[in-house]
């Protein structure tokens, strides 16, 4: 035979599956001490996030009772997890496949592993303990890492960018994106996409490398699923957790009231309609649970892949998934 | 020429920026978990050589330049610009200084040469990775100090002045590595 050679080896080598596979068994532990219940919930479901910068992808199942369903690969265990959190699940975490159209390079696979839990009870910030506990832990034997540190969003922004990134106009943020040092068209960018620019150009950029940096009080048009600041609503309960400037974890004091939440989803259906995307429909059962009441509580969601990258010392996502979406 | 989306961008691909011909030398996909998708693209600039970084949202297109990399004899120089010709076809092509950009000091009369063509028009010429010339000019060094490693700057006949083992006498030809401008040993001729 001659001809090209199909690729069919793994990308990842043995240690990383070892690695892996250790890593798996660590993080049981870790909230098997901590009384936490491992679920699962289905990958595939009838309803799916409606982010505007999230693209789920989907199939269509038939089989007997369901004619033609059109269902969505999760692109986080989220919606299904509230789900038993409102039916009384009590602190629960899951280790799951998470699909997401569009998103590939050197840290993103459409394919990828996430790592969420929920505290209930817990507030934000003793979440965000328990994230940088959780990773210190699983990078104890590879890495030893300052004591991490944790920085509002607007502080940085202040401190980096000089922007007061919930004061700013939009025409300053603007102005800004196209100074830096890897400029960009503006044009068609809304204010939170410039942020976003500006967070991860002139912020991330600074975080010290063998360290977790915890960055909260996210701005409230970047709240997603979190509940506003009582103290500022300017700002919401949602943070993200990093390693060096790898973002790993993103987390919220879970916004509980169902109609903010339906509220919300009505905004981001909305900007993906005047921006044609597709329409996923309103996620009724999830609303449905949240109107019966989610118990108040903290949940996050972590990169497996990337923190076992960190771990190995990895270049990219490749070196520890065995097929990247290329080979597989 | 073609344009290209954010997903079809790779390294070594030549595209227009800013009206000039760029080479990719790499590209990141950034996007944060909850926040628009950026794809980051560093570019070196085939006319000056520059490297520049710029960032692309997932609808942004670059547009493809027509860039070749061929090799061609080289002919003649008028002292202003140097001639080239396609071996196969006869079409001529002539480059100027900033085309040569150090070249012209190894190239001599027939040497076939790597030239890159934007719009069919020379931006870079590139001499053969080794050339034997003869060397014109250096001082006499001293018999049996073979040993010290001791060396001494040679003027080659295109004009290129490289560093020689004190054996090399005038007269005599070198091999020459012309990326890096360094001896490589007695030539052959």
């Amino acid at each position: 035979m001659t001809g090209e050679a199909v690729e069919w080896r793994p990308t990842a080598g043995l240690t990383a599956l070892q690695r892996r596979a250790a890593m798996l068994a660590e993080l049981r532990a870790f909230f098997a001490e901590r009384g936490v219940l491992e679920v699962e919930t289905p990958l595939l479901s009838t309803e799916t996030t409606l982010d505007v910068h999230l693209e789920p992808m989907s199939s269509q199942v038939a089989a007997p009772g369901i004619e033609g369903r059109r269902m969505y690969l999760q692109t986080s265990p989220e919606l299904a997890m509230k789900r038993l959190l409102a039916a009384g699940s009590g602190s629960i975490y899951q280790v799951c496949k998470a699909f997401r159209g569009g998103e590939r390079g050197r840290w993103h696979n459409p394919e990828f592993t996430i790592l969420e839990w929920y505290r209930v009870g817990w507030d934000v910030h003793r979440l965000m303990r328990e994230v940088a506990a959780l990773i210190e832990t699983l990078l104890a034997g590879s890495r030893r890492l300052e004591p991490a540190v944790y920085e509002s969003y607007g502080h940085l922004m202040r401190r980096h960018a000089g922007i007061d990134p919930h004061e700013a106009s939009s025409q300053a943020l603007r102005r800004a994106v196209a100074d830096g040092s890897s400029p960009v068209d503006t044009s068609g960018l809304d204010r939170d996409d410039l942020l976003s620019r500006l967070f991860g150009e002139r912020v991330e950029t600074r975080f010290a490398p063998d360290r977790v940096t915890v960055v909260f009080d996210y701005p409230a048009s970047q709240a997603a699923m979190a509940r506003l600041n009582a103290s500022d609503p300017r700002t919401a309960e949602r943070f993200e957790a990093y390693v060096g400037n790898i973002e790993l974890a993103n987390g919220y004091g879970e916004l509980s009231d169902p109609a903010e939440q339906r509220l919300r989803l009505e905004g981001d259906l909305a900007n993906r309609r005047r921006t044609g995307r597709p329409l996923p429909p309103t996620p009724s059962r999830f609303l449905a649970a949240l109107g019966s009441g989610l118990p108040y509580c903290a949940g996050v969601a972590l990169g497996l892949d990337r923190l076992l990258g960190l771990d190995l010392q990895a270049g990219s996502i490749d070196e520890v998934i065995a097929f990247p979406v290329e080979r597989a | 020429m073609a344009s290209y989306n954010m997903n079809q961008v790779r390294t070594g691909l030549k595209v227009l920026e800013g009206g000039e011909p760029n080479v990719i030398i790499s590209c990141d996909f950034i996007k944060p978990g909850k926040g628009q998708a950026f794809t980051r693209v560093k570019m070196r600039n085939l006319l000056n050589g520059r490297v520049n970084e710029k960032t692309y949202k997932p609808g942004d297109l670059l547009e493809g330049a027509d860039v070749i990399e061929t090799s061609m004899q080289y002919l003649y120089t008028d002292g202003e610009h140097w001639f080239f010709m396609n071996p196969d076809t006869y079409d001529q092509v002539e480059a100027d200084a900033a085309a040569l950009g150090g070249a012209e000091q190894w190239i001599r009369e027939e040497d076939i040469c790597n030239v890159t063509l934007w719009n069919g028009h020379p931006i870079l010429v590139a001499a053969p990775n080794f050339v034997t010339r003869e060397v014109v000019e250096t001082d006499p060094g001293l018999k049996g100090d073979t040993s010290s490693g001791g060396s001494k700057p040679a003027k080659l006949e295109t004009g290129a002045v490289v560093k020689v083992p004190l054996f090399i006498q005038t007269g005599e030809s070198i091999r020459v590595d012309t990326r890096t401008g360094e001896y490589v040993s007695r030539g052959k001729t």
